[in-house]
């Protein structure tokens, strides 16, 4: 079920998905799903905080920057909060993050907040599958590779920087007399 | 004995942080009896064949303020690493990208065609934009290259110091030359400002409140400010909990709210993230409902929250953007 309709000759890859799950209702949730062995897709890696207004924004930024391809946020459904507030401070925060998130080019689908009571199981199960069938149909989003793709115009001056210097040590920028101007050829 | 040979460069900036060395006024000149200066190009006539001509590690200490845009600014700062022993990031944009950073929204070829053909005071009939290398009369003139990415210092060369601040204050400018001549030096990667939020500094600290609750977020060209009352406390996005302190607290003192400058504490890896934060989870509301229509009170968070910090931040820049 929910098998992602990828063409037959398309990679191996799948999404990875970081949650944050709070120790009182989600992570619960999920134990629950897996005492109940309810199937689900295997490609979230959960980390467990005490609270979903624990999340800093520095945490889900700083996992999509390792190569997470999505970030997914649960908490207690709003008025459960074991510390009463913290999952209304993670909404005010996320609906700021989305639109910062948006206009640095990271489509919404990437990072999702879910309230998931202790009960809910299923809703684990059902969560973490929809959200990886919309990270497969969005694709990898790789700031790993992205960061070495931009970083490829500094390595590639470097690179030149040294082999011109190997042939004629003071060649660049020497601009007195400006000898590029005065190639006799 | 020799002088220890000094050189201040500037890449991608705007000049202010040169303005802060003039604004040593005349204690400028106790410092340059103690040195030489091997460059200077705001002020003085150098050329860059006197500076390669230099053995490497012969430049005591070089301070270097902009951003990395430019193959020739890439070049200079490798340049100016090799023959200086301490390399000092001095100013905004150096130590995280700065104004110039704010480029990092966009794409290269998005800033080339605006500022060579689709910007209203642009006549370019032929669309002409500067080359890398042109043919004139058979001569062949080379001209520096702009990077897909604005980047830091320290995104390009090993950097030994970070001077905070668009610009740094000359106080903070003496207090880091003196630490150099005197080699009384903390870690090397050290941001030689207080390591405090600028609140701590702030005097309009006894009225910020302890629990924030923002019903609207208030422009300060929109609004009359109280000179004495926390920005906060007036709805005023103010990134003062989030950025370093050691600017004097000037723009609170000049009843502008703090833009961020200064960059984080060394607590804070991503000062936007962190400042997103703070005055997210203080907007008053339960529901999305109640929330969203004074979170729209900050119409750029981008440009709010990563004014000075955009290239040094987690994400670096938009990350959808093709290279061309």
């Amino acid at each position: 079920m929910n098998a992602p309709a990828q063409p037959p000759a398309a990679p191996p890859w799948t999404p990875r998905i970081v949650a944050f799950f709070c120790n009182w209702c989600t992570y619960t949730a999920a134990d629950l799903a897996g005492v109940s062995r309810l199937k689900y897709a295997p490609n979230v890696r959960v980390i467990r905080l005490m609270c979903s207004g624990r999340v800093d924004p520095q945490f889900i930024l700083e996992a999509l920057r390792r190569g997470a391809d999505g970030v997914l946020i649960g908490g207690c459904h709003p008025g459960d909060c074991h510390y009463v507030e913290g999952n209304y401070k993670m909404l005010r925060r996320f609906g700021l993050l989305q639109r910062m998130l948006a206009d640095l080019g990271i489509p919404p689908a990437r990072v999702r907040l879910e309230w998931i009571s202790a009960a809910e199981g299923e809703r684990v199960k059902a969560v973490i599958n929809d959200m990886t069938r919309q990270l497969q149909a969005l694709g990898p989003l790789d700031l790993p590779g992205k960061f070495a793709d931009w970083d490829a115009e500094i390595a590639d001056l470097a690179a030149t920087l040294q082999t011109e210097s190997a042939k004629e040590p003071e060649a660049t920028h020497t601009w007195e007399p400006p000898k590029v101007l005065v190639q006799p050829q | 004995m020799p002088r220890p040979k000094v050189a201040f460069y500037w890449c991608a900036s705007c000049g202010g942080c040169e303005e802060t060395v003039v604004d040593l006024a005349e204690d400028i000149l106790g410092v340059v009896a103690q040195v030489d200066i091997v460059l200077w190009p705001v002020a003085l006539d150098f050329k860059y064949h006197h500076l390669e001509a230099l053995a490497d590690g012969e430049i005591a200490v070089t301070f270097l303020n902009g951003a990395i845009r430019s193959t020739e600014q890439e070049s200079m700062a490798q340049l100016l690493r090799r023959k200086s022993q301490l390399l000092v990031a001095y100013g905004a944009c150096a130590h995280l990208g700065g104004i110039p950073g704010l480029a990092n929204q966009f794409g290269r070829e998005d800033i080339l065609r605006s500022n060579y053909e689709t910007a209203p005071t642009v006549v370019n009939e032929g669309k002409t934009r500067p080359q890398a290398v042109t043919e004139i009369n058979g001569y062949r003139p080379h001209l520096p290259e702009q990077h897909q990415v604005v980047r830091t210092l320290d995104q390009v060369v090993d950097v030994d110091y970070f001077l905070p601040g668009c610009p740094p204050t000359p106080e903070l400018t003496k207090a880091a030359v003196a630490a150099i001549l005197s080699g009384n030096l903390p870690p090397k990667g050290s941001v030689l400002a207080p390591d405090t939020a600028l609140c701590e500094a702030c005097p309009r600290r006894a009225t910020k409140p302890a629990d924030v609750k923002f019903t609207e977020f208030r422009r300060p060209h929109r609004h009359l400010l109280d000179p004495q009352q926390c920005f906060l406390a007036q709805g005023v996005v103010c990134l003062g909990p989030a950025t370093r302190s050691g600017c004097g607290v000037q723009c609170p003192g000049g009843n502008m709210p703090c833009t961020g400058c200064f960059g984080p504490t060394s607590r804070v890896r991503d000062q936007g993230a962190k400042i997103l934060s703070s005055l997210g989870a203080n907007v008053a509301g339960r529901t999305a409902e109640e929330i969203e229509p004074t979170l729209r009170g900050i119409p750029d968070p981008v440009g709010t929250f990563y004014r000075y910090a955009l290239p040094a931040s987690l994400l670096r820049r938009r990350v959808d953007i093709p290279h061309a």
